[in-house]
């Protein structure tokens, strides 16, 4: 069953054209790696599906039910949980009401007046927080995690929400190689358990080639492959415009 | 030393951001710092630059402290600073912004002219006209170091030059900073991807929390397989 | 309305009539573009919304009166004294950006708007020092006294050429931007000003010659306006105004857009004194209200920076023990205040509950919310003629009209925070601004209802809460009673959502968040709590006034929440004892009052962005 498909979407800016009729699918409990180089569209075809911007022709469905051009608010009722590239926690908050928060805006109660925001799911934001390993973290103001902390604070915000796609932009830029495949472990542990769908944009292809069921390759705005790592990595296209001579190691 | 960086401290609000980092780079010597985000690379090279304030230590430029002067101070001694994001001006053209960069010669360091500018970056040359935000990212990542170039830097602040370009122009990215380093300049660039830095650089620092944790050539560093895992994000 | 139908069939009758009539709101453009324009540029590189732009064309105005009268009538005497005041008001300018500014360029925008506020009151009482109070006429331009006869209508040949400087001077701006190394840097320091600082160009240089620049055009403006009107100390808020109009309708940053704005808004109001004299200004800010919600950044603008919010807060904590003890302290300690205080102090005391109440609803706003709200006096003044119009009209009895105060503020909130929602930073600043703006001129100018600037007098508090000590308890309790209701509002679900839309407003949409109508309805609770204690405030003082709603009123409670703080949530009331003791200080003996209250907000907002309770906060927290 395909949980998002994605169907000859197209955007332009002006007189450039960022993503020129891409069409994909995600099934659930699979992990798919959208790469490409700079400027092939990857940001602007992930903000099309995630609702940020709208395209100008062509459709998104999640579940069978189109979603073209909704807001982000829309499709985090149907289930898409997303992470930013550049992690957007709340910093005001300590890190155990930013979970509180999205389990809170989960149940739409985001207007109650009383009682605090603290006193609300304080044990299931816990649970979340030492899932992805944050527990000792919980008292502190969101402001001052480490940049991989933020990221893995963000995760465990959108996994509280219990959503069935999962959309993340470069979910571990700027982490260290170690701290980089354990999160995307814990990713795809929740992948395969619960039967969610993955799509991931990444930079570094060591993540892209060891995480990924399937991967897209965009370059100017279209999809020139599609396919297993294997095939991708073998692909003479990718290789020329993307990969260069230099083929990532295997996984 | 063109540069040296003895013991610095920088903040961000009430967070350290740097403690006491000390670093050196020789004429004509490209450094790489290595470490993932946060560590403090960034910082270090914005420190250099003079846009983040440092605390204690000092900083020399060829022997002269310059830790007290602004930023446009710094560049006019030499300093030029290339941006992770490129940082573009985008409505101007690409010859406007190569005349924002535009300094007079100061001996000591290679002079440059936007005819020379445009013959090691040849692909800018049909684009003088154009304006910036309608470049490609490998575009704007030349116009970013062109423009500085401008300014006839003896020293050169590259903040992940390999950061979001496609493995195809990571290689490009790497000949031009080999031809550089033969034109006499001195680089000092923070870099994620070790395979990059390990291409261009002669020594590295590896960065954690603010500190050098580690540093040497850029050989033994890469057979640190313990700092690299511990505190590098893509390995060799 | 008659006499408004009445002038359309003239002009009807008589088209040449509407031409003059154009021809003199283009000719009113010139100047209001050239102040716009200075505005929008010195905007555009620095970021900074210069309140006392209008301040530089006021001054600009006197110097010119002045320096022409030194040298003497005859062509010479004249330009060559356009060209002092011009000057003068340049090096002015110069001395502002200098000792002010130049230290205000990375503070969020509150501050900026704050400290250039405080220039306005110094310039004002400065002029009025210089100048005196009466109203100075300036010559007339020698050559250009005459008329030309256009279409049968005499046209002031003062005026064409008023109608021509404009183009004129936009072609000069447009030549130094696109063709010579300055402008360049001026764009590029615009786009990215740290940036151009490491590429080597001394950008305080830079923006000291364009605050430079910005303050003689400014004065220009004013300077060429000497022989239209008298120079006046009214002159810099009314052009400050319509300058800020027409900046936001041409959008900020854009000189082509501020002239097309000033063309639009100088013809109208040319059309709207003779259609509709007493709603010219309603009519101004309509349509920057209109222009806003279609193209939320100006005709020509482009988006608007994201608006700077300074370092992050510290999260919220339950109340401490020392704080729930030292609360129930000071409460027990009012109680008891009746008993040993005589009645000015009583007086006093309200005052003092009533401002807190409203620093408290506007901190709602400008704290959690980060929300710059710069016509919050809207509220306090709308609910506070809720209630007297409710006495005057429906003979309402107190109780009514205290309840009335809050809805019909709160209902003002819906409105204007619906129109706000999609403004954000200076943006929203202006437009809060511009609603304040409205509701104070419907207020001054609909006679008939309002009493106008008479106001409505003879409110009394009904006969149980007449005494002096028993209103000092009504005032208590309902204002204690808003202040916490409010405290426990931000530390619910709907405050803390209201920060984190205002920390990470795209994670809280994916999140599921409806940011927008967060921040709607938190315009709703601040005005209603704001428009309770305007209603208080209305019976404490027996009578409503439009100043009521006036700017300087709504520039009281932002002083009052950053002299508490922003970030402190108990700020507002420590802000409103400060602030009425400084007032009161301030009002009982010193002539140049505004003067000092300018120059203390200058201080404050160069030097303690913290405030009272976050400078008290940091010395209890130092080891």
């Amino acid at each position: 069953m395909t949980l998002l498909a994605v169907d000859g979407i197209a955007r332009s800016f002006g007189a450039t054209v960022a993503v020129d009729g891409v069409s994909f699918g995600v099934a659930a409990g699979e992990r798919v790696a959208m790469i490409g180089p700079n400027g092939a569209g990857k940001t602007t075809c992930f903000n099309l599906i995630n609702g940020q911007i709208a395209p100008d022709r062509g459709r998104v469905a999640i579940d069978g039910r189109d979603t073209t051009g909704r807001s982000p608010r829309a499709l985090q009722r149907l289930g898409v949980g997303r992470t930013f590239q550049i992690s957007q926690v709340f910093a005001s908050l300590t890190v155990r009401e930013n979970v509180q928060a999205a389990l809170v805006a989960g149940q739409g109660r985001a207007l109650s007046p009383w009682p605090p925001l603290r006193r609300r799911e304080a044990a299931a934001a816990d649970r979340l927080l030492d899932q992805v390993g944050l527990a000792g973290e919980a008292e502190r103001g969101a402001a001052a995690l480490a940049y991989g902390d933020a990221k893995r604070l963000e995760l465990a915000m959108v996994l509280g929400q219990g959503p069935r796609l999962l959309l993340m932009d470069e979910p571990t830029a700027g982490m260290g190689i170690d701290e980089r495949h354990a999160l995307m472990e814990l990713v795809s542990g929740v992948v395969r358990g619960r039967g969610v769908g993955l799509l991931f944009t990444e930079h570094d292809m060591d993540v892209v080639f060891g995480h990924a069921d399937r991967i897209v390759v965009l370059h100017r705005g279209r999809v020139i492959a599609a396919g297993t790592p294997a095939a991708v990595r073998a692909d003479p296209a990718v290789r020329e415009v993307y990969l260069g001579a230099e083929a990532p190691p295997c996984a | 030393m063109r540069l040296t960086v003895d013991a610095i401290d920088a903040y961000y609000g009430g967070a350290r951001a740097l403690d006491g980092v000390s670093l050196a780079a020789g004429v004509g010597e490209v450094v790489a710092l290595l470490g993932r985000n946060g560590a403090g690379k960034s910082t270090t090279l914005k420190s250099v630059m003079g846009l983040v304030a440092t605390r204690a230590g000092t900083i020399a430029l060829d022997g002269v402290a310059i830790g007290g002067l602004a930023a446009n101070a710094r560049a006019r001694m030499g300093i030029g600073y290339v941006p992770e994001e490129r940082r573009i001006f985008a409505g101007l053209t690409v010859a406007e912004n190569l005349e924002v960069g535009r300094q007079p010669p100061r001996p000591g360091a290679p002079a440059w002219t936007e005819a020379r500018i445009l013959a090691l970056f040849p692909a800018l040359a049909p684009l003088r006209h154009r304006p910036g935000e309608r470049l490609s990212g490998g575009e704007q990542q030349m116009l970013a170091i062109a423009r500085t170039l401008m300014g006839n830097p003896g020293l050169l602040l590259l903040d992940e030059p390999s950061e979001g370009l496609a493995p195809l122009l990571v290689a490009a990215m790497a000949d031009a900073v080999a031809r550089l380093k033969a034109e006499g300049l001195t680089v000092l660039l923070s870099e994620q991807n070790l395979r990059f830095a390990a291409r261009v650089a002669d020594r590295g620092y590896v960065l954690a929390r603010g500190r050098v944790v580690r540093d040497g050539t850029m050989a033994e560093l890469l057979a640190d397989r313990d700092a690299i895992g511990r505190h590098l994000s893509i390995g060799g | 309305m008659d006499s408004a139908l009445a002038t359309l069939r003239l002009m009807a009758a008589e088209p040449s009539f509407a031409l003059a009539q154009a021809l003199t709101g283009l000719a009113s453009a010139s100047s209001l573009f050239l102040v716009a324009a200075g505005l929008s540029i010195v905007f555009g590189v620095t970021r900074v919304v210069n309140f006392a732009h209008g301040s530089f064309f006021m001054v600009g105005a006197y110097l010119a009166v002045t320096a022409i009268g030194w040298l003497g009538g005859g062509a010479a005497g004249f330009w060559g004294g356009v060209v002092v005041a011009v000057l003068g008001v340049g090096l002015l300018g110069v001395l502002v950006e200098v000792a002010i500014l130049r230290r205000l360029y990375a503070a969020p925008e509150l501050f900026q708007l704050l400290a250039t506020f405080g220039v306005v009151l110094v310039i004002q009482d400065g002029a009025l020092f210089l100048w005196g109070p009466e109203d100075l006429l300036g010559p007339r331009a020698p050559g250009l006294r005459g008329a030309v006869e256009i279409f049968g209508q005499r046209i002031p040949t003062y005026d064409l050429f008023l109608i021509a400087v404009g183009p004129v001077v936009l072609v000069l701006l447009w030549l130094a931007f696109r063709r010579t190394r300055w402008g360049v840097l001026v764009r590029a320091a615009t786009a990215d000003r740290e940036m151009t600082a490491a590429l080597g160009v001394d950008e305080r240089r830079l923006f000291t010659g364009v605050f430079a620049l910005g303050a003689l055009l400014a004065g220009l403006g004013g300077a060429l306006q000497v022989p239209r009107e008298t120079a006046n100390l009214h002159m810099d808020l009314n052009v400050i105004a319509e300058a800020f109009v027409v900046v936001v309708v041409g959008g900020m940053g854009s000189v082509v857009g501020a002239y097309l704005a000033a063309l639009v808004i100088g013809v109208v109001h040319a059309f709207g004194i003779l259609l509709f004299p007493k709603l010219t200004l309603v009519l101004v800010f309509l349509i920057m209200a209109v222009v806003l919600v279609i193209r939320p950044a100006g005709l020509l603008g482009e988006r608007g920076a994201a608006s700077r919010q300074g370092a992050p807060e510290a999260p919220l904590r339950p109340a401490s023990a020392r704080l729930r003890w030292t609360a129930a302290a000071l409460f027990a300690a009012l109680l008891a205040l009746p008993a040993v205080a005589g009645g000015y102090v009583l007086v006093l005391a309200v005052d003092v509950a009533i401002l807190a109440l409203f620093a408290a609803s506007l901190h709602l706003l400008l704290g959690p919310g980060g929300m710059i709200s710069f016509g919050h006096a809207a509220y306090f003044g709308i609910g506070a003629y809720g209630a007297g119009l409710a006495w005057k009209w429906l003979a309402a009895p107190m109780v009514l009209g205290l309840a009335v105060a809050p809805l019909a503020a709160g209902i003002a909130g819906a409105a204007f925070g619906w129109l706000c929602a999609r403004a954000s930073g200076v943006y929203l600043a202006m437009l809060t601004l511009a609603y304040a703006q409205i509701a104070w001129s419907v207020a001054a100018q609909w006679l008939a209802v309002t009493g106008g600037d008479n106001g409505v007098l003879g409110l009394w508090p009904a006969p149980w809460a007449a005494s002096p000590a028993a209103y000092y308890y009504l005032s208590l309790v309902l204002c204690g009673g808003g202040i916490l209701a409010l405290r426990l509002l931000v530390h619910a679900p709907f405050g803390q959502f209201l920060r984190a839309g205002r920390d990470a407003p795209r994670r809280a949409e994916a999140l599921g968040v409806a940011v927008g109508a967060q921040q709607w309805l938190a315009f709703i609770v601040a005005g209603a709590f704001a428009g309770l204690a305007g209603g208080l405030f209305a019976y404490a003082k027996g009578s409503v006034f439009p100043t009521y709603l006036a700017i300087p009123r709504s520039v009281d409670g932002l002083v009052m929440v950053l002299l508490g703080g922003v970030q402190s949530l108990s700020g507002p009331v420590v802000g409103a004892l400060a602030y009425v003791g400084l007032a009161d200080e301030l009002a009982r003996g010193v002539a140049l009052w505004r003067l000092v209250l300018g120059a203390a907000i200058i201080v404050l907002a160069v030097a303690f962005r913290r405030g009272l309770a976050g400078a008290v906060g940091d010395a209890a927290a130092r080891p």
